[in-house]
């Protein structure tokens, strides 16, 4: 009944039949509540808060504050600069947070505010700052817009105030669920080193029940915090899309050396992570993460007869792509089908450099992929349809072709608006992996046991 | 306003009043959010996608950037009984060079392409705001498009900057009016069906609510011709002009086209709900009333009665349970708070609070004459105003939307979705048991009891339930 698509491939150029991304502002109001006391600020007409809002609010099953500058007809003729000014107003009078993230919206940016001008002659109270990024949505995806609030931070916030650099790493953890964030957090912490990560919606986004509503809840990287990022000796900046760029302007900025990684998923990026930790600051490995380590090996031998073979088709953010792929050809899985809605060259780098991971990787692995950027569902769906695949994982949009193609389906990504738990559950890290080994093994399984003739239905496997 | 907390903003206090308390039962509203506020309200273009979405058959095309277009992808849970391309989510995906030359052209590709693939008879072209800045002509590419395929493309003019959803229900029912116009003298005005045939209005089958509602007219001997909009075709909406009465549910968002469809083509429209069991008998009565025929009205008093019977015992079991729980509403619009007033009521669950995102200032009047004294009564509220009139008064439930939703349970306070995200039916008489069970299953759930050992808090429920 859902099924809309038809198998043969034309090719379009008018937009997108069912997207695999969404806009900036989204991914800068979610890079925004990952700074302590922060409220952000869409600097637009009233509906693209509310959308933004809900559709977080819809992942994380978390209240999520944000003001606009509720843009009307005048606005949009005259600009947005007098709503702003209210707005900041308004917002310090009312709400007082320590931070204000303004991001702009397609709206402001094609009438073409300029917010650091306007920002400079609005009354900002004592002690309290106004940071802002520009976010238009006609660029890149959410992932950008998480990418230029963070810069926005580095921006406004990061100083280089020390002689000399502090024994303190800087973490740039991309656009991942705070349970992510926590993990990352626990493995630097397990390394011994100290670290300042930034943004950390990890205890805003995964708060505990309180019997109160805390408009700014406890958690969040803290402003000194990222004040002090400009003295740090290192950043690490996992995830080129999310982080690159503002590791790199804090290089340029407070020369703090950047380096990025990938978003530590699956055993060989969690090791990259950790081995790069290692040799910046000439520590050991300590045994309890060597233990986690042996004992994801120890469940990927268990299980890998279950991978062998697979074909499967993954979809998301181009971050938690790379990483997935890499280790889902660990488990020995075929990623025949790789597809993100981001733009592959959004941020001003080589054309295609996601293209040309993914396609490195499967031809490590001696196999051959469809592997696309700036792609929408419509067009994964009849790729599927042309070469099934035994597994499909993404956010929850992958639902309807999970269901059209009736192929076992592993959430993974954002959003996910019909399931819970995922915001505190790591997949990063190796006991992020031994999850998604879990988790992909369940769905497999699970359909193997669906479909299994009465006299083929295992009780060990 | 004496009552006012000292951090509710000045500007607002004339949008929040209290049952009672003040002489004047006057309330500020339809007025523009305050910039810098968190605003609960949604834009033009919601209003007009959540009209609009149910037509199965149509293509929704969202030209603008991809958020307009994503955040909207299937979310509104109106179910069809054909066709599924109404879930599908197409978009322009306005890129940078579009901005700056015009996304013109772009628009005429993906109707093409749309329309070679879908086959479908209508395409709903929405404006989102940028579009609205950088002067697309949508009327001339629609019309162009129209003629070349042969089908009706209507632009709607949702640019999000020139109102709020209110003004996007009225760009709804406007592209609406322009789908049913008659386009040959096929069809007269005045040419009505000798069967006893209504619209129904303003049921967008969540849940599949208009189905039941439709049934229960069938069994009263009245045929529904079409629903605006909820599970309907093209062709359908196409006949409404044939109809004797429009009936109107959610009066929010369809009370500019009943006046229109009485203007242009002499149908007379009523209002009614069918939250409840008091306004759903009251609705069906009405609508027998209307046609004079008294077989029918004695249909519908077999059926008030039958149904009623059916429900009685389950509805009193709840009552029992439910009894002098308190709750607080803060829904979109101002009839279907009214509504849940009276439906709480025959609970036995007292309404302490009751806020609405676009209510009129006649479902103001109303809303103040039925609340109970004490009543917070206010418009467009922000969260803090919530958290504060909920704790104040001790709220056990909040019926609200999405956002609200964790709001809610980070104060202990039980929830009911009375928007797109609802899972069952809440509509007639099943639909109030249903509503009642939810009710129960949320106040009177095992995980207040654990909620409550963190502190704080109201805490539904327990511990008589
Ligand atoms: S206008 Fe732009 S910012 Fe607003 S929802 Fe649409 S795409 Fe996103
Ligand atoms: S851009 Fe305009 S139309 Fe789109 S969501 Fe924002 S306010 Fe609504």
């Amino acid at each position: 009944m859902l099924d809309c698509t038809p198998k043969e491939v034309i090719k379009r150029s008018g937009g997108l039949i069912n997207p695999a991304k969404t806009c900036q502002p989204i991914g800068a109001m979610y890079a925004a509540l990952g700074i302590h006391n922060c409220l952000p600020h869409s600097h637009g007409s009233q509906g693209c808060c509310a959308y933004h809002r809900s559709h977080l609010t819809r992942h994380f099953r978390e209240p999520v504050m944000a003001t606009t500058s509720s843009f009307t007809e005048g606005a949009s003729v005259f600009g947005g600069g007098a709503n702003l000014k209210t707005a900041i107003k308004n917002v310090f009078d009312i709400y007082n947070p320590d931070v204000m993230a303004v991001h702009t919206t397609c709206l402001s940016e094609t009438i073409g505010d300029d917010i650091s001008t306007i920002i400079k002659s609005a009354e900002v109270p004592e002690g309290k700052v106004v940071i802002h990024a520009n976010t238009p949505s006609y660029q890149g995806s959410h992932i950008t817009g998480f990418s230029n609030m963070v810069k926005g931070m580095v921006e406004y916030l990061a100083r280089a105030d020390t002689d000399g650099k502090k024994e303190q790493v800087n973490i740039i953890p991309g656009f991942v669920d705070p349970g992510d964030m926590r993990e990352i957090k626990r493995l630097v912490g397990k390394m011994g080193i100290k670290f300042i990560m930034f943004p950390d919606t990890s205890g805003v986004m995964d708060s505990p029940m309180t019997g109160k509503f805390d408009m700014f809840p406890a958690g969040g990287a803290q402003v000194e915090d990222i004040r002090d990022a400009g003295n740090s000796s290192l950043t690490m900046a996992l995830g080129y899309y999310a982080s690159s760029t503002p590791a790199n302007l804090l290089e340029r900025n407070c020369r703090v050396p950047a380096i990025t990684l990938k978003t530590p998923i699956g055993i060989k990026a969690t090791d990259d992570f950790l081995m790069t930790l290692r040799s910046k600051f000439t520590l050991e490995i300590p045994y309890e993460l060597e233990e986690e380590r042996g004992q994801l090996v120890d469940v990927m031998t268990d299980t890998h007869h279950h991978f062998y073979d697979k074909k499967v088709a993954i979809f998301g953010d181009p971050d938690i792509l790379t990483g997935l792929t890499e280790f889902v050809l660990s488990l020995g899985m075929q990623p025949v089908h790789v597809l993100t809605g981001t733009p592959s060259g959004t941020l001003g780098g080589p054309q295609g450099i996601f293209e040309k991971e993914i396609n490195e990787m499967l031809a490590a692995a001696r196999l051959e992929g469809r592997v696309k950027a700036a792609g929408d569902l419509f067009e994964l769906h009849q790729w599927i349809k042309n070469e099934p695949v035994d597994l499909l994982m993404g956010n929850t949009y992958g639902k309807y072709i999970a269901r059209a193609e009736d192929i076992p389906f592993v959430r993974v990504g954002f959003p996910i608006l019909d399931r819970s738990t995922h915001p505190y559950l790591p997949i990063v890290g190796y006991r992020g992996a031994l999850r998604l080994v879990e988790m992909i093994s369940n769905a497999l399984l699970d359909r193997q046991d669906r479909d299994a003739a009465d006299e083929d239905l295992e009780l060990v496997m | 306003m004496s009552t006012a907390a000292p951090n509710v903003i000045e500007e607002r206090e004339s949008s929040i009043l209290v049952k009672g308390r003040q002489r004047k039962s006057h309330l500020k509203c339809d007025a523009d959010s305050i910039a810098g506020c968190v605003s609960q309200r949604a834009c033009v273009y919601c209003g007009a996608r959540v009209v609009l979405n149910p037509v199965t058959d149509a293509i929704h095309l969202v030209h603008g950037p991809i958020g307009c277009a994503s955040y909207t992808w299937d979310i509104r849970g109106s179910l069809s009984s054909g066709s599924e391309l109404y879930r599908n989510s197409f978009s322009t995906d306005l890129k940078e060079n579009d901005i700056i030359f015009g996304g013109e052209k772009k628009l005429a590709r993906a109707i093409d392409e749309l329309v070679e693939k879908y086959k479908a008879p209508v395409v709903f072209v929405y404006a989102t705001c940028v579009v609205g800045v950088i002067g697309d002509d949508l009327e001339a590419v629609c019309k162009k498009a129209a003629q070349k395929h042969g089908i009706q493309v209507i632009p709607v003019q949702s640019s999000g900057f020139i109102g709020n959803k209110s003004a996007g229900y009225q760009a709804a029912c406007d592209a609406l009016l322009r789908l049913i116009e008659p386009r040959s003298a096929a069809c007269p005005p005045g040419n009505k069906h000798e069967v006893k045939s209504i619209n129904y209005l303003g049921d967008f089958n969540l849940a599949g609510e208009a189905w039941i509602i439709t049934e229960y007219l069938r069994q009263i001997g009245v045929e529904v011709n079409t629903v605006f909009t909820g599970d309907s075709k093209c062709s359908n909406l196409q006949k409404a002009p044939e109809a004797s009465l429009n009936i109107i549910q959610c009066a929010g968002s369809m009370f500019y086209l009943a006046q229109q469809l009485e203007e242009l083509y002499g149908i007379p429209y009523m209002r009614v709900s069918f939250l409840g069991l008091e306004d759903t008998s009251a609705s069906l009565r009405s609508i027998a009333a209307f046609f004079k025929d008294l077989q029918m009205k004695r249909l519908a008093e077999e059926l008030i009665q039958r149904e009623t019977a059916a429900v009685k015992s389950q509805m009193e079991g709840y009552r029992e349970k439910l009894k002098h729980k308190k709750a607080a509403i803060y829904v979109g619009g101002g009839f279907k708070a009214i509504s849940l007033i009276k439906q709480f009521r025959e609970l036995g669950i007292d309404v302490v609070m009751v806020g609405t995102q676009t209510g009129r200032e006649e479902d103001y009047q109303t809303l103040h004459d039925i609340a109970d004294d004490g009543t917070v009564i206010l418009d467009d509220a922000n969260p803090s105003e919530l958290e504060r009139f909920m704790t104040e008064k001790g709220a056990h439930l909040l019926v609200g939307g999405v956002k609200e939703r964790p709001l809610a349970y980070k104060l202990g306070v039980a929830f009911i979705d009375h928007n797109h995200d609802r899972k069952h039916p809440l509509s007639g008489y099943v639909g109030a048991v249903n509503f009642a069970r939810e009710v129960h299953a949320t106040v009177c759930s095992p995980v207040w009891k654990y909620a409550r050992g963190t502190g704080g808090g109201n805490y539904a429920g327990l511990p008589q339930c």
